[in-house]
């Protein structure tokens, strides 16, 4: 079990009051699951995958990490899970224009003093498995929106993360690299990787093992409904 | 480390302009100090110079009533003043940190000499030893120097200054002609001047009144001829040149107290005292220094207006990589990594400001050094002092901005537009 989340709540404070994001949400990710989480704008996704992925901490409940409760972690530990533990794969990608592919790959490398050789030969190697091995030199901007989410992706995986993160990873492309962002993640979870990814895309959704609805801060496990499915209904 | 040292370069140079400008502050302030420093360090070396001489290190050790020396013309030598003659350097060669040693009398020269109607209106009249010319660093411009034989066979001859020749020849060649000494016709056979190792650097006409005092109007005859113009019982006075100019003071005190050592009777006020001119040096250094001291505080206003130059370009750098720290903090770089980065780059900046202000300084040294004729002296302790500084100065004022950055909130880090 990579994830176990069991009565978990998240408030924010507005104007002095609490305001409740999250409630009681229950989830379960078994090792190499691909799980899909669809939801209205304001539904709480991000605030699930921020807590998923360490950057939030939960106001009450238990989120089990690889069967580790970090609940005590300092922001330097989580700091440390999260560069070990997670991949992130962003909506707007969010590389450094400055940096050449392969150093925007190797980022998530250099927090771990791994020396800069190293770094480049592994971010090869995760450049390659997104098929953009002959664009290791090149600057963000001299790539196409759908080349620069898969340098995003193969710096998400370059770790070898327990669990990979993916918030709309289709949400900024046309849908011709979109899909062949989604045959990236396809590939990843028939190699094993454990999969978490925030959609508003049906046919996106459909692509993984399980789909998971939130509303209103509450996650319901279940099958397609064209109910659920439509996004901002009310 | 080197990760951050890349970083920061790309960072300074992703902004050229900006980061230019932000080091102006650092290199005018880095720039006068250096410039200042030199200027002081480069008087004070002057005026140490054109006190002790170059190399030359000479102390006078004369008779004095208390403050001031005693003056032959008006003052009775009182009783208990030895008789010293040449016998006496046997002892001061005694002195470890005594090189070379000579013995002389001294008289006022006003009224005195003569060449036809002529006379000098000031001067000094002086009784030498063979030693006296290679002590005081004196060369022959023309004519010859005293030989062994016009001391033994106690010849009138005489060696004159430039100034005195001025005065007495008018221009003419002194050599060969006979000027009057109290009445006593002696020969001039040379002129002598200091050499220029020895000759002050006059700039000023108050540094003119501070070093000319004792440099003009010489008349220097064989001391065994000196009781034929004044009397045969007159006090020696001494010059002793130091091993080095630190060794001087200790030079002078020794030489003093040997001959102190030959009084017969307490003489009250009226005892030997060495000149020191290394005290004098070190006295007009610190009131020049003091004033450009000052400079330097003033220098050191620009240099906290560069360093607040630097946390504003650095709090503004933060803010606009807001998004990158948002990204580097999610993908789990540490606070210390985050603010180390800055801090390279602050630093860095305020470094390389610091060593444009060296360079910009060293220049600006140069023009002062050709404009007022002061040595040039740039010391490697200040220059690797001064960009050690700029850099604290960027460490300093980069603090601020590099924990604000590390304290960022990745969510919203990221979001940031």
């Amino acid at each position: 079990m990579i994830v176990e989340l069991k009565a978990l709540c998240k408030d924010y404070e507005q104007g002095g009051l609490p305001v409740p994001v999250l409630r009681d949400v229950n989830m379960q990710v078994e090792q190499g699951e691909y799980i899909a989480i669809m939801g209205p704008s304001g539904s709480g996704k991000t605030t699930l995958m921020n807590v998923l992925g360490y950057l939030d901490v939960p106001t009450s409940g238990v989120y089990l990490f690889d069967g580790v409760d970090n609940s005590a972690a300092t922001d330097e530990e989580m700091a440390k899970i999260r560069n070990e533990g997670i991949g992130f794969v962003f909506q707007t990608f969010h590389l450094l224009q400055r940096q050449r592919a392969w150093e925007n790959v190797a980022l998530p490398l250099s927090f771990r003093g791994i020396s800069r050789k190293d770094r480049r030969e592994m971010a090869a190697e995760a450049l390659e498995r997104v098929g953009l091995l002959d664009r290791l030199d090149f600057y963000p901007a001299q790539l196409s929106g759908g080349q620069c989410q898969r340098v995003a992706i193969a710096r998400a995986i370059c770790t070898a993360p327990k669990l990979l993160l993916a918030d709309e990873p289709t949400g900024a492309l046309d849908s011709k690299s979109g899909l062949q962002i989604m045959e990236i993640f396809d590939s990843l979870h028939d190699e094993g990787a454990t999969i978490v990814m925030i959609t508003h895309e049906m046919g996106v959704a459909r692509r993984a093992g399980r789909v998971m609805h939130i509303r209103d801060g509450m996650l319901t496990d279940g099958a397609f409904s064209a109910h659920t499915a439509g996004g901002d209904i009310k | 480390m080197t990760e951050y040292f890349r970083s920061a370069i790309d960072g300074i140079w992703a902004h050229k302009l900006r980061s230019m400008l932000t080091m102006l502050g650092i290199i005018i302030g880095i720039a006068s100090i250096i410039a200042i420093s030199s200027t002081i360090m480069g008087t004070n070396e002057q005026i140490k110079q054109n006190l002790i001489g170059a190399g030359n290190n000479a102390v006078t050790v004369k008779l004095y009533q208390g403050e001031y020396e005693l003056q032959l013309e008006y003052e009775q030598v009182p009783e208990g003043v030895p008789v010293l003659g040449k016998e006496v350097l046997e002892e001061i060669a005694e002195i470890p940190e005594i090189q070379d040693a000579a013995v002389f009398y001294q008289r006022n020269a006003y009224e005195t000499v003569y060449h036809g109607a002529t006379g000098l209106s000031q001067g000094t009249m002086l009784g030498v030893d063979e030693n006296y010319m290679r002590v005081y660093g004196y060369v022959i411009r023309a004519g010859r120097d005293f030989l062994p034989e016009d001391f033994t066979k106690m010849r009138k001859v005489a060696l004159i200054d430039k100034s005195v020749s001025d005065t007495l020849f008018l221009g003419a060649n002194p050599i060969g002609q006979t000027i009057e000494i109290k009445g006593e016709p002696y020969i001039v056979v040379g002129e002598i001047a200091q050499s220029a190792a020895f000759t002050p650097v006059i700039n000023t006409i108050d540094e003119y009144f501070t070093y000319m005092d004792s440099s003009g109007g010489k008349v220097l005859i064989p001391m065994t001829t000196w009781p034929v113009v004044y009397q045969y019982d007159e006090p020696i006075a001494l010059v002793v040149r130091a091993r080095s100019t630190e060794a001087m003071t200790e030079a002078g005190k020794q030489a003093t107290a040997i001959m102190n050592g030959h009084f017969t009777k307490d003489t009250g006020e009226v005892k030997y005292k060495s000149e020191n001119t290394l005290e004098r040096a070190k006295q007009l250094q610190e009131l020049s220094s003091a004033t450009n001291r000052q400079l330097i505080w003033i220098a050191s206003i620009s240099l906290l207006v560069g360093g607040i130059g630097v946390m504003n370009i650095m709090l503004v750098s933060v803010t606009e990589r807001t998004k990158e720290i948002g990204l580097k903090k999610a993908l789990g770089a540490r606070r210390r990594m985050i603010s180390l980065q800055f801090l390279t780059e602050a630093g860095m900046l305020t470094c390389i400001g610091g060593i444009l202000g060296v360079i910009v300084g060293v220049v600006l040294a140069f023009v002062v050094a050709k404009i007022s004729q002061v040595p040039i002296f740039i010391s490697g302790y200040i220059v690797v002092a001064a960009v050690v500084f700029s850099f604290v100065v960027g460490l300093f004022f980069g603090a601020v901005p590099a924990v604000k950055a590390s304290k960022l909130n990745p969510i919203e880090a990221l979001r940031h537009e």
